[in-house]
């Protein structure tokens, strides 16, 4: 199956299980195709898609949070799955709008019920990029030190003159 | 969109994980104990520090904290353009720094729609570095997995042979182990003259010296105790947590992205995939991903002969042959998103660029190692085991700091 096909595929799967709402927009102009999935139910549509005999994807490649600039106010979370026994792919995308307060930090769903690998590329996501992954179990930092302020992936971070008295400038 | 906010609501919640991990290390009872190991043990193979919660001999709990090696390659790449961020990925996983450049590049040449149009001569010496480094890698899993459990000589043996694929590249590139050979487009440099046949002779050299290393190691009875029926990783757990490479072939699944995508010429080659069988115990142990790494070796070889063959004959080198004929001067790429992935020594590695219009400057580049995911099993394998039996547990997953850290 093309890529254009294993979209179209999951696209239909999606929308008569949870409904038209379910993907809010299809990107096909780019090399990989992408479907646009409203967050509060990704856990049930990433289980649809883990568990359906069409779809299958029971691996995780990865998960990659971006940041879409300060002017557009948005952070996007891409999950990339591929499936072992059909061997196709499909990225995922869940937009998120936010205010970039530091107390208020862009929320997802966590998928780590349905990938358990998905449970350290959240962290990483929330350590560097500061999205806030609900139902995780063990959200804490895992690269940078437990105590680090801010998020340095973000397009407006501003590093720290100082760690702990130490330079790092 | 609009109720993904309401969890969160004041920035005290984003500690409660913390808080609830420093309880858990309060509470440890009077008949347990913490044990830390790490980030300076030489068993750790770089900079890792786990935290054990142990009851006698059996460790109830491994708390993996990596960072130690965290290099901002996410944030560096987005400050230069791709050809400036290349040696920044030979640091990443830097036992194999020809295979992330590699992956690197492929990324970059598709996005730029270059991908097929690269002269057969520049895929198949990208293919033969890549394989030597894929031997290199996998001698160094192989000679350190040896003195984690005790045996010596080895570590001796492996590094002894690694250090001539080392003066190849280093002969080729220039530099010993972090190489900037495969560029965007191309090549640094062709080949020096000879390289070609030092590389046969390098072969012919080493293939007895597999044989020895496999009656040294491979069927010792102590170093057969020892990771037998230790650590085993079931499919099913290995492909939920993203395991790759020879930690997943091991548990008998036969995903090798150089046969399922078919990228380079790969295609053109003969190789087998090994997969973990369960001969000394069960599938999925310690035993299978080493085996798993040795018969990988048998089948790079075969893939550097095959490589040599062609490059001696239909593609020698000629006097006008230009491996930076096709190097951009600018890569200029339209507003697009792609995510590239290829086999490395320790499995997936993969690239997701997001660019923008009008610069040669990635917007993001998220980079996904793949001994953070087959580490990131560590503490569901490790559960109820022997002080001694993680030490082969973590042997056998092959990490390399570098890479998990990035």
């Amino acid at each position: 199956m093309t890529e254009m096909e294993i979209i179209t595929r999951a696209k239909d799967l999606l929308t008569a299980q949870f409904g038209e709402q379910v993907v809010i927009a299809e990107e096909r102009s780019g090399l990989q195709p992408a479907l646009v999935i409203g967050g509060a139910l990704l856990p049930q549509v990433c289980l649809f898609l883990r568990d359906h005999e069409a779809t299958y994807f029971d691996f995780l490649s990865c998960i990659s949070a971006v940041d879409d600039g300060v002017a557009a106010g948005t952070f996007t979370v891409v999950y990339h799955l591929a499936s072992i026994p059909h061997r196709h792919q499909l990225t995922l995308k869940v937009i998120v709008e936010n205010d970039r307060r530091l107390d208020n930090l862009p929320s997802v769903p966590s998928v780590h019920a349905v990938w358990r690998t998905a449970d350290w590329h959240e962290r990483e996501a929330f350590d560097l990029m500061g999205i806030y992954f609900e139902g995780h179990p063990d959200l804490r930092r895992i690269l940078l030190p437990d105590d680090w302020e801010g998020y340095p992936l973000r397009k407006d971070y501003e590093e720290a003159e100082l760690y702990h008295g130490i330079a790092i400038k | 969109m609009e109720q993904m906010s309401t969890a969160v609501d004041n920035g005290k919640s984003y500690q409660e994980a913390l808080r609830a991990y420093e309880a858990r290390l309060a509470a440890v009872g009077a008949e347990e104990m913490v044990i830390n190991m790490g980030p300076q043990h030489p068993s750790t193979h770089g900079v890792l520090r786990l935290q054990l919660i142990t009851d006698g001999e059996l460790v109830k709990e491994v708390i993996p904290h990596i960072g130690y090696l965290h290099r901002c390659f996410e944030k560096h790449a987005e400050s230069m353009n791709y050809g400036k961020t290349i040696p920044f990925t030979d640091r990443m996983d830097y036992l194999a720094s020809m295979n992330n450049s590699h992956a690197f590049v492929m990324g970059v040449e598709r996005m730029l729609g270059i991908a097929d149009r690269i002269p057969k001569r520049i895929e198949y010496i990208r293919v033969l570095v890549c394989e030597l480094n894929r031997v290199a890698s996998h001698l160094i899993a192989i000679g350190t997995y040896g003195i984690d459990i005790g045996a010596f000589t080895p570590f001796m043996w492996c590094f002894r042979d690694r250090e001539h694929i080392m003066n190849m590249l280093e002969w080729a590139s220039g530099s010993r182990m972090l190489y900037n050979y495969i560029w965007v487009g191309g090549l640094f440099y062709d080949l020096p003259v000879n390289f070609e046949e030092r590389c046969a002779e390098f072969v012919q050299y080493f293939k007895p010296k597999l044989v020895e290393l496999d009656e040294l190691l491979t069927k010792n009875q102590i170093f057969i105790s020892r990771t037998a029926n230790i650590g085993v990783l079931p499919a099913d757990v290995a492909i939920n947590y993203g395991c790759s490479g020879p930690m997943l072939r091991a548990s008998g699944v036969r995903w090798d992205l150089r046969r399922i995508d078919e990228y380079s010429v790969y295609p053109e080659i003969e190789f087998d995939i090994p997969v973990g069988k369960g001969e000394m115990g069960s599938t999925g142990d310690c035993w299978d991903r080493f085996k798993v790494r040795v018969d990988e070796i048998k089948e790079s070889v075969r893939i550097i002969e095959q490589c040599l063959e062609r490059l001696t004959k239909e593609l020698k080198r000629t006097a006008d042959f230009d491996p930076r004929a096709m190097v951009p001067k600018k890569v200029n790429l339209k507003a697009q998103d792609y995510y590239v992935r290829a086999e490395n020594p320790k499995g997936e590695l993969g690239f997701y660029f997001v660019t923008e219009e009008k610069t040669d400057i990635p917007k993001r580049v998220k980079a996904r190692g793949p001994s953070f995911n087959n580490l990131s099993v560590l503490p569901e394998l490790a559960s109820g085991v022997l002080i001694a039996d993680l030490i082969a547990i973590l042997g056998s997953i092959d990490i390399v700091l570098g890479e998990v850290d990035r």
